[in-house]
């Protein structure tokens, strides 16, 4: 009978696959409904014909939900803004939100369904690299406009892509930089097991090797992994001055739960982290983390006029107990830059935007930022932050101005052996 | 030397958190042959239960007495996720006895709506649980090699809960009835024992577990929406590999798929670490399709 049950069973796995793969396919209808709901009430009741639609494509669902709902709540802020100062073009803004669902094939599948049905003029969308490249085909192919607001690994540059969050120039690189330099030279390399960490551990030891670094341990964990023992007594034997954390997701609150289980703080060993924001900080706990290191653009503590404003109307519109972070802030800049380069077109016309969004500036809550015509990414100022009690960053450095940023690392001589993967 | 030692109580903290994970299903898997995908929604209950007693005590209670919430969070846990097996038993599995394929599907739906409660109810993003403060620190036995309180305490945890279990299903009255229900349902109802009030205690005991697992999770890892998805396999995994339906097989399995893990983890890396111990775990149930231990049964079917 038991014999049964589990030739019965693995059946049923396949049947679940099945009939998952079928659901996968059913939603577009289903979430059309769901989505348009809030997009309508996040414009100004303009009928949807007179207004400009842009498409806001995120992950409200599965496990990048976690990070990209306060993206869209960022990037719906600025819509509405925009609208109550009348529009672009003189017409209001009306977003069309699709669920990419955490499902890099239902990216693709939504942002092929933004531009080719619901004519949106530009998409604001994705989080994960692999959403990203699943993307990115489907506006190349059908010349749309995305604007991805995250900090990734850079070795790309699409046409039809405005990149708003930092690139490796802009984060990776001068934070190691800085580690070797104020740190120690012993690095331990710790990231999750996909694209981004990857590549960004590439370029890391390269700029180790290049700039009298030392390599004392590289691990990466599948995605949701949730037991890092076993890592932790690696790191203690490898004995480093800095374990570099380049992973992503739920895999950061184990991790640091159980660093501090196993006896070491912040004061025994640094870690650097390039996906822990302010809001992440929220849900790993700031009694694990405090003293902890970060490196991004932005910081909810930024001191600068417009992020001011930018948290006090975050905070009045989603609550006292919301955080401002870098992607957040990226998304609601892209919002921005976009309608500001519409105006300049005097059109949404993809060609004449991407014209116009050349050498643009803008006076974000990040500070100046600038379009750079050539790889369509931002100028950034790279911030250094260190976790403190509150649960905000203290910023420890930045570049003092904002960095030109370098996608393929053209202007570093010890990354001529880095090649894009494609 | 004292590497070793570490990993070696690394893996016994593993096979600990499996088995805590694993018990409610070897339950309600295991005894009653429910395929119940929603167990590790009802891990996930069990942790929101100890964030939510957490935060009474915050709001409510002197500062100083904070650091006990744990100890009211463990039967808290119990009890909510044990209400929601209840109700989930009564209103929906009952109906799905003998039809494994179907209750397959509901509970994996009623796993999905929990999740998304979950979602709706506390937000997409994680909560933090502040652990309290004597499970900070750990036993320091040599020089470099700490055991964390936590970990030690998930396996005393994981102690009582077996001791509890063992007691409860082979030593009294209810346990008896479970077992003659399990075993052998007509002839169980013809000697007047209420099978259906029995199943809904089992299955709600059963829940109740992973609630306490939920709780001491909280300790280790991650508390958000998806909790439960990380842990739905390995806890399958135990079972099976065990043996199903006895509760011997499942401390083996989770012992077995603990030390290996860990062992796997230390020579290569996490990635490898976890296919190679399915690969064994295939290979074993290849060579010994039963499981570990193997339910001797005279019923024929």
């Amino acid at each position: 009978m038991r014999k049964r049950l589990f030739y019965q069973f693995s059946l049923l796995l396949v049947a679940v696959g099945l009939v998952l793969a079928g659901c996968g396919n059913d939603e577009p209808a289903s979430t059309n409904e769901a989505t348009n709901a809030p997009a309508d009430s996040a414009n100004t009741g303009a009928p949807a014909e007179e207004g400009i639609k842009v498409g806001i494509l995120h992950s409200q669902s599965g496990t990048m939900a976690i990070s990209e709902v306060s993206v869209i709540d960022a990037e719906l802020m600025a819509i509405e803004e925009i609208n109550a100062a009348g529009g672009v073009l003189g017409k209001p803004i009306v977003p069309v939100l699709e669920d990419g669902a955490s499902d890099w094939p239902t990216f693709a599948e939504k942002a092929r369904k933004l531009i080719s049905e619901d004519k949106v003029a530009t998409v604001f969308g994705g989080w994960t690299s692999a959403s990203r490249k699943a993307m990115k085909p489907v506006f190349e192919e059908l010349n749309g406009l995305l604007w991805y607001p995250v900090q990734y690994e850079g070795l790309e540059a699409s046409p039809n892509i405005f990149y708003t969050g930092a690139t490796t120039n802009q984060q990776i690189v001068p934070s190691v930089t800085w580690l070797l330099e104020n740190r120690g030279k012993k690095f331990y390399l710790l990231g999750s097991d996909y694209v981004f960490p990857r590549t960004a551990n590439l370029i890391i030891k390269e700029q180790l090797k290049a700039e009298g670094g030392e390599l004392v341990g590289e691990e990466y964990t599948p995605l949701g992994h949730t037991d890092y023992s076993t890592i932790i007594s690696k790191i203690k034997e490898a004995k480093p001055d800095i374990v570099y954390n380049t992973l992503n997701g739920d895999s950061n609150v184990a991790f640091f739960k159980q660093l501090k289980d196993a006896g070491i703080t912040a004061a025994d060993m640094t870690t650097l982290s390039v996906s822990v924001a302010e809001e992440e900080i929220r849900g790993i706990g700031v009694d694990v983390l405090e003293g902890h290191l970060a490196a991004w653009n932005y910081y909810q503590t930024t001191d600068t006029p417009t992020n001011k404003t930018f948290v006090d109307n975050y905070k009045k519109k989603y609550g006292d107990d919301r955080v401002t972070a870098d992607p957040i802030e990226a998304g609601y800049t892209a919002v921005y830059l976009w309608a500001a380069a519409v105006e300049k077109a005097g059109s949404t016309d993809v060609e004449k935007v991407k014209e116009a969004a050349k050498e643009l500036e803008w006076e974000a809550p990040e500070g100046k930022v600038k379009i750079d015509g050539e790889t369509q990414h931002l100028y950034k100022t790279v911030r250094i932050g260190e976790v403190q009690a509150d649960g905000q960053f203290k910023e420890l450095w930045n570049s003092g101005e904002a960095v030109k940023p370098d996608p393929y690392l053209k202007g570093y001589d010890w990354a001529a052996s880095i090649q894009p993967t494609e | 030397m004292d590497v070793y030692l570490l990993q070696l109580f690394n893996g016994l903290s593993i096979s600990s958190i499996l088995l805590l994970v694993a018990l409610g299903l070897a339950i309600t898997f295991g005894l009653m042959k429910v395929i119940n995908m929603a167990h590790g929604e009802l891990i996930m209950i069990g942790a929101y239960s100890t964030y939510l007693t957490q935060n009474l005590f915050n709001d409510y209670l002197p500062a100083q007495l904070f650091d006990w919430y744990f100890a009211l969070a463990i039967p808290v846990s119990f009890g909510i996720a044990f209400v929601f097996g209840l109700v989930m038993e009564m209103s929906l599995i009952r109906f799905l006895y003998g039809r494994p394929l179907d209750s397959l599907l509901a509970t994996w739906g009623v796993g999905l709506v929990l999740q998304q409660a979950a979602r709706s109810i506390f937000g997409a993003p994680n909560v933090a649980v502040k652990s309290p403060a004597w499970l900070d620190g750990g036993l320091r036995i040599m020089d470099g090699t700490l055991l964390p309180y936590k970990r030690l305490f998930i396996i005393a945890l994981v102690v009582v809960c077996l001791l509890a279990m063992y007691l409860y299903i082979y030593r009294s009255h209810e346990g008896r009835r479970m077992r003659a229900v399990m075993q052998n349902r007509d002839m169980a109802a013809c000697l007047g024992v209420s099978t259906r009030r029995v199943d809904a205690m089992t299955f709600a005991i059963g829940s109740g577990i992973a609630g306490i697992a939920g709780c001491a999770l909280t300790l280790m890892g991650p508390i958000g929406p998806s909790l439960g998805t990380y842990y739905i396999v390995d806890a399958f995994m135990v079972v099976v590999l065990g043996g199903v339906g006895k509760l011997a097989g499942t401390v083996l399995g989770a012992t077995g798929i603990g030390m290996f893990n860990t062992l796997f983890e230390y020579w290569t890396n996490a990635s490898l670490g976890k296919v190679l111990v399915f690969v064994c775990i295939v290979a074993f149930l290849q060579w010994k399709p039963m499981g570990l231990v193997a339910m001797r049964t005279r019923s024929l079917d």
